[in-house]
């Protein structure tokens, strides 16, 4: 904090004012910032705010939990002035507030950081700052861009960020965690007043993670009010202050953090509780193997991999990102490349080939649903055929010019999407883009398992997905492993992991550093190993 | 897998759970959505109600316009240039563009006619002289897909850049070929392609509506046409699913080159000559045709009967201010224009379909 202050007064006028601010706000500490009374909004009639009250105070972090449309996007969109409301008010240091435009709000000292981060990659740290207002001084009359002062604002906000990146650096170079942080340096530049985080660290390691944390405490201290949406309701029960859960566009529970537990808050967000989130493992691990790897290695990502996936066996995969997790699922389904070792599927040596290997029985889940799994304007239907369409034609025809048995797909998208309840539709061609993150996840779900393979790679299948979708989407793991087949499960959440497993692989700088069997589970361990500490131990 | 994973055997996985509020929400959404459609001005054929309400504020204005004569002209106009445009809409649909389409038209037309001509021809004379032409036609239109294709997923280069300088290429090799001179005395059975009719059915209007048939069934109804709306949707997520994606690209390049050949046939048949220079003017026509009637320039949608009213669209156009006796450049004006509004008109659609 001191170093903060420190930073401030070496800055120019731009920051000076963040502490004028300050004081400001230590003042009416305690006292509500933002009120938001009675707010509604439709769209084409459907109601999908019901009258939302609560208020964020001076200095506070508020977390608002809820499942994905509960309302929480619309409501911090109506905040950050990208949609209007229809009725109820806003009131901002106690003054009326309707921002018709984002510019409007950021005027008002409002900043929303938005979980799909809005930085320009190809411009560099300075000007992604100022990108709404460049600091300008005059040539003959004529603005222009006064980068000295561009830069030297920028290197101050990053030094109080403790970036160590010049101004000039393009945001493409940096990790998200540095991004996240660049965010937060453009709601300083606008002397933000409140900070809207939109689950701010989904894309970010547990180290970036902690860093951030500490910064929010740092900016809390200093006056600054946040709105914390997470669905990791671990991180906001430490880091909030208050928590508002939000229901079918309702607050349905709202107070200090001590008021609530992550049971209570699942509770209110589900609307009843949900007893059980992990299923219970009921079915035995066969002795047949379904994918053997040995020795897969491929230089400065991953190195000497050797493990067997057996039937009917949730096989975890934890690490901290850049651990090699993904990077060992894309060799294995044959989208990167590997130097050395083999996979054998089913006993059999895996194609080189992707399809090769997809026609054996392989079927991967990517992390990134919307650039690598789905495609968003299509419809349930096409998205959900696509990976087994050969097997639609018409008997007799083999070929690429071969017709497609089109009622038959129909039929079976149709069975396969009841079957992983895929909620949201009106009717299968409705586009995808429109289904909320779970459902979406659940539609590159039914598309592989129409494709019915035997070896199951899901990297990450729960993330940005609420509580609801999660626990279905554990049931059809479960169900999976139940029926047979082979699940190579790799996630961040060491929870999940415990409660799916029947033994968890830990990674760390692209090896495998331990195993652990279900009677051994262990938190601790798993992180410990994790972090690569762990003495390496042969798995399989 | 057992029955779980195998979808139309019918076991399936109960997980219960209530949700109908979300439910009912998402629903009426939906009706929104399905109200739009009725909208003839925000429905999918927009274009042909479009088409339709032109015709009848023109035609009291435009004596001739709605003669028989002046439909078979416009229809003359019509078969070859929806031939190419339907090529086109096929590499649209993989979000890709093939700028090489009027180019190859030309080289096919003066290499069908150095083969076939009376005068100077390889074969001229010859009996098989009109069917090695087309052959070689053809033969022309699918090399020069395939290097399109070849040069866009194997070197993995821009659609644009590659079909821009095959367009250079190509269009330079047929004027040097022939040294800008158009080559005449075409064996009369070829000609007969382009305006010869059976009964009172041109032969042209039976090769494009074979043509379109197969393309719409290709499209909307076989393997390889969904595989091509995938890779428009998404590459990535295709590559993934196991979709062969650059086999499939290339032979969209090789179908959009084989149609150019087709409607070179056409035109150069038309015309009883080969010419360096044949069809040169069309290009915004071929693509602005496609894109007025649907297919989207970013790939994932597109089909042929969109296609066919956005030619039938911009071939009235033409047709009726060329009756109006508007100069070819007035009438490249309007045609501009028209095409801005249309696109107008489709990111209006898309907004309203969007729900806001």
């Amino acid at each position: 904090m001191a170093q903060v202050s420190n930073l401030h007064h070496q800055a120019g006028n731009k920051l000076r004012r963040v502490q004028v601010g300050n004081l400001h706000h230590r003042k009416i500490l305690g006292e509500p910032i933002l009120q938001f009374d009675k707010i509604e909004k439709s769209f084409f009639g459907v109601r999908v705010l019901k009258g939302v009250s609560f208020a964020l105070e001076a200095g506070h972090i508020l977390g608002l939990v809820g499942e994905n449309g509960a309302g929480k996007s619309t409501l911090m969109n109506i905040l950050g002035g990208v949609l209007p409301f229809d009725a109820g008010r806003m009131r901002l240091s106690g003054a009326e507030y309707a921002p018709r435009r984002p510019a409007e709000a950021r005027a008002h000292g409002v900043a929303f950081i938005h979980q799909e981060l809005n930085l320009f990659t190809n411009l560099s740290i300075a000007e992604n700052i100022f990108i709404a207002d460049f600091p300008k001084r005059r040539i003959a009359g004529v603005p222009v861009i006064n980068r000295r002062a561009m830069r030297e604002q920028t290197k101050s906000l990053l030094a109080a960020l403790e970036l160590h990146a010049t101004p000039e650096t393009l945001v493409e170079n940096l990790s998200p965690g540095e991004r996240q942080l660049v965010e937060i340096a453009k709601a300083l530049s606008i002397d933000a007043r409140i900070i809207i985080l939109d689950e701010p660290t989904t894309s970010l390691t547990v180290r970036e993670t902690e860093r951030l944390f500490a910064l929010l405490d740092r900016l809390r201290a200093q006056g600054i009010s946040m709105i914390y949406i997470s669905h990791n309701l671990g991180d906001v029960l430490r880091m909030c202050d208050d928590i508002v859960v939000l229901r079918d566009g309702e607050v349905v529970g709202a107070g200090r953090r001590g008021e609530f537990t992550e049971e209570r808050m699942i509770a209110l967000m589900v609307g009843r509780t949900l007893d059980q989130l992990f299923p219970e493992r009921a079915s035995a691990v066969s002795s047949e193997v379904a994918l053997e790897v040995n020795g897969l290695s491929q230089p400065g990502v991953i190195e000497e991999i050797s493990f067997c996936l057996h039937k009917g066996e949730v096989l975890g995969v934890a690490g901290l990102m850049g651990a090699g997790r993904t990077e060992l699922a894309r060799a294995l389904f044959g989208l990167d490349p590997a130097q050395r070792g083999a996979i054998s599927i089913n006993g059999l040596p895996a194609p080189p080939s992707l399809r090769g290997r997809i026609n054996r029985g392989l079927a991967f889940l990517t992390e990134d649903r919307r650039a690598e799994g789905l495609m968003m304007e299509a419809g349930i239907t096409e998205n959900v055929a696509l990976a087994a369409l050969p097997s639609f034609l018409h008997h007799g025809a083999r070929s690429f010019a071969g017709l497609l048995n089109q009622p038959e797909i129909e039929a079976a998208a149709t069975h396969i999407a009841q079957s992983v309840q895929v909620r949201g539709a009106a009717n299968l061609r409705q586009a995808v883009k429109t289904l909320s993150g779970g459902n979406q996840q659940k539609v590159v779900l039914a598309r592989w398992l129409l494709a019915e393979p035997s070896v199951f790679i899901l990297d990450e299948p729960t993330r940005g997905v609420d509580v609801g979708a999660k626990a279905e989407i554990y049931r059809i793991i479960n169900e999976l492993a139940a029926q047979g087949a082979g699940v190579l499960l790799i996630s961040s959440e060491i929870e999940e992991l415990i409660g799916l497993c029947d033994r968890i692989l830990v990674m760390a700088s692209g090896k495998i550093t331990d195993c652990v069997e279900r009677t051994d589970f262990d938190r601790e361990r798993i992180l410990r190993a994790a972090l690569g500490a762990s003495v390496r131990e042969e798995a399989g | 897998m057992t029955s779980f994973t195998c979808a139309r055997s019918g076991a399936a996985v109960k997980v219960v759970m209530e949700d109908s509020a979300k439910q009912r929400r998402e629903e009426s959404a939906f009706v929104f959505e399905a109200k739009a459609l009725r909208n003839p001005f925000v429905s999918e054929y927009s274009i042909f109600y479009l088409t339709i309400l032109y015709f009848f504020a023109l035609a009291p204005f435009t004596p001739g316009l709605a003669s028989t004569e002046n439909a078979a002209n416009i229809f003359s106009n019509l078969l070859p240039l929806l031939i190419v445009a339907l090529g086109q809409t096929v590499v649209l649909i993989t979000g890709g563009i093939d700028l090489s389409v009027t180019s190859t038209i030309a080289l096919s037309s003066v290499m069908g006619a150095m083969v076939m001509s009376g005068d100077q021809g390889w074969l001229g004379g010859s009996r098989w002289a009109t069917i090695a032409g087309v052959v070689v036609m053809l033969l022309i239109g699918a090399v020069v897909g395939l290097f399109n294709g070849a040069a866009i997923t194997i070197f993995r280069m821009p659609a644009f850049i590659v079909t821009l300088t095959t367009m250079m290429f190509a269009s330079g090799l047929a004027i040097w070929l022939t040294k800008s001179k158009t080559i005449y005395n075409l064996p009369p059975s070829f000609n007969a392609i382009g305006k010869g009719s059976v009964f009172i059915v041109p032969y042209a209007l039976v090769v494009t509506a074979l043509l379109a048939v197969a393309l719409h069934v290709m499209l909307s109804r076989s393997l390889a046409g969904r595989w091509l709306y995938a890779i428009g949707h998404n590459a990535k997520a295709a590559v993934v699913s196991g979709v062969p994606v650059g086999r499939t690209t290339r032979l969209a390049y090789v179908i959009s080159g084989l149609c150019a050949a087709a409607a070179s046939i056409l035109y150069t048949g038309r015309m009883e000559t080969g010419s360096p220079v044949l069809g040169q003017r069309i290009l915004l026509d071929v693509i602005g045709a496609a894109v007025i009637g649907g297919t989207s320039l970013f790939g994932g949608r597109g089909k042929v009967i969109w296609t066919v009213c956005g030619v039938l669209f911009i071939t009235l156009i033409d047709n009726s201010l060329n009756m109006l006796g508007l100069s070819y450049f007035f009438i490249m004006m309007v045609k501009g224009g028209v095409i801005l509004l249309a696109a107008l008109l489709d990111a209006w659609r898309n907004r309203l379909l969007a729900g806001r």
